[in-house]
């Protein structure tokens, strides 16, 4: 079995904080090569919105291949993945704010409140506020780790969620290929939670008879 | 390959023209992909020759034209036309072809024809796009009669100088330039006439979001985005308010075709 050693993973960390910046890098990049392709405004939507579903799937793989390899301190590496995955999601945000609508935040609140696939996307991110807010260690103690843990299940609504605003956006375009694949993948993920704990339930009642 | 054309001063905008590799590089043309970059990625497979358009239904004179007797139906113009796409996203483009009413007159409808529907081709060893039903293929498209005759819709064989690229609808396809881009189909290999409006593509696909109209209107938005305003495709950089779109994409000569109609039922 592979247990690293804490100056390991903190290396393990370094990495994984450098790869997951690497597709802002390669946006920042694309802006200044002029790579963004005839629609920049669109690529760089499609790009950061792509990444906030990467991010959170990946947020949401990691106790599965825990509880499956039984490598337990794959759990010291979630923290960041999530924050990256809000990271995302606000670069997103922020491009339908500024690029999109130049901060005229009227105009942006009407087309939350009109169009239900903005509206999904937008509870969603803020629903990721919370989360991030609460990621530090100094939170976890005051908050104590049942209540954090009642915070953190939002993420069981949020990828949904953000999936349901890809689907809808996708929708137009009768193209639901993507929107399906991910569909599969979180709903892959929340099935097995929901499995474990009805095993556990099993165990526990066995163990209580 | 060069297309001959005169410039017809009537339709020469005062507008940038968008760049050639934007214009032949980001297309919706669900036939070879959906996504916009795959077109020019994968049409090479189309055969533009032998083609040949069928022109049936309501006509007098049923007929198949080859495409090299349709090209010399009437005199080349060239024609700089904005383009709007119903995604919120706008181009000006230099089209090669002649009035649409010319191939009509031709084919001489009878007092039945109301409408007439094109039909692009379907052939999925050419078209890879068509092996998923993305779309119900072939793609059709329509106009009312009026609105075929008016001599703004243009019958296109070519752009910026040249016969078109198979990405944008080569060898002949229709451009209605007070439409969203949708209508104006590509690869045309049949023109039919007919007494009833013809069941389009997008409007199967989703009434409620693409009507048989289409007219470019900012006031009747898509139900899942504004159209009051639009990017300039090369134009319009990140940092740039986008536009405001203009009734009938600028083209007001064609009001009088809408004349008492509710355009935002009729959208």
């Amino acid at each position: 079995m592979i247990n690293p050693t804490p100056k390991q993973i903190s290396i393990l960390k370094s990495i994984l904080f450098v790869l997951a910046l690497l597709p802002f890098v390669r946006l920042v990049a694309f802006v200044f090569l002029d790579r963004l392709g005839a629609n920049p405004v669109e690529f760089i939507t499609r790009n950061t919105g792509d990444w906030t579903l990467y991010f959170l799937c990946i947020t949401l793989g990691v106790t599965p291949l825990r509880k499956l390899s039984k490598w337990n301190w794959l759990i010291k590496l979630r923290r960041m993945i999530g924050l990256y995955a809000f990271f995302y999601a606000t670069l997103h945000f922020t491009t339908f704010l500024w690029f999109d609508h130049f901060f005229d935040v009227a105009e942006m609140w009407k087309d939350v409140v009109k169009r239900p696939f903005i509206t999904v996307g937008f509870i969603a991110f803020v629903l990721l506020i919370p989360l991030a807010v609460t990621s530090t260690n100094g939170m976890v103690k005051r908050l104590g780790g049942k209540r954090w843990l009642w915070i953190h299940r939002l993420v069981y609504l949020i990828a949904p969620l953000g999936i349901l605003h890809y689907f809808w956006m996708k929708a137009g375009k009768h193209d639901f290929a993507q929107p399906f694949l991910f569909g599969a993948i979180v709903a892959a993920l929340l099935a097995l939670r929901l499995v474990w704990r009805w095993q556990g339930k099993r165990v526990q009642q066995r163990a209580a008879a | 390959t060069k297309l001959a054309a005169a410039a017809n001063p009537a339709y020469m905008l005062i507008e940038k023209k968008t760049a050639y590799k934007d214009a032949t590089t980001y297309n919706n043309f669900y036939e070879f992909g959906t996504d916009k970059a795959e077109p020019a990625q994968n049409a090479g497979t189309l055969k533009t020759r032998p083609w040949s358009i069928s022109i049936e239904g309501e006509v007098k004179k049923p007929m198949t034209l080859d495409i090299d007797s349709l090209m010399k139906l009437a005199p080349m113009e060239e024609r700089v036309y904005r383009l709007r796409c119903v995604e919120g996203w706008s181009m000006v483009i230099p089209w090669i072809g002649y009035s649409l009413s010319n191939l009509i007159k031709k084919a001489e409808p009878t007092g039945n024809a109301k409408f007439i529907e094109f039909v692009t081709l379907e052939d999925k060893k050419q078209m890879p796009g068509q092996r998923r039903a993305v779309l119900e293929w072939p793609y059709v498209e329509g106009l009312r009669m009026d609105e075929a005759n008016h001599p703004l819709a243009l019958l296109t064989f070519g752009m910026y100088g040249e016969v078109l690229p198979n990405q944008n609808g080569a060898p002949v396809r229709i451009i209605v330039p007070w439409k969203y881009g949708f209508k104006s189909v590509k690869s045309i290999v049949k023109i039919r006439f007919s007494k009833e409006q013809p069941k389009t593509a997008w409007n199967l696909a989703a009434a409620n979001e693409y009507g048989f109209y289409s007219n470019v209107n900012p006031d009747v938005d898509h139900p899942r985005w504004s159209q009051a305003t639009e990017r300039r495709i090369g134009e319009d950089g990140i940092f740039t308010k986008k536009r405001k779109t203009l009734m009938f994409n600028g083209y007001n000569e064609v009001a009088p075709l809408y004349a008492g109609m509710d355009l935002k039922k009729f959208y």
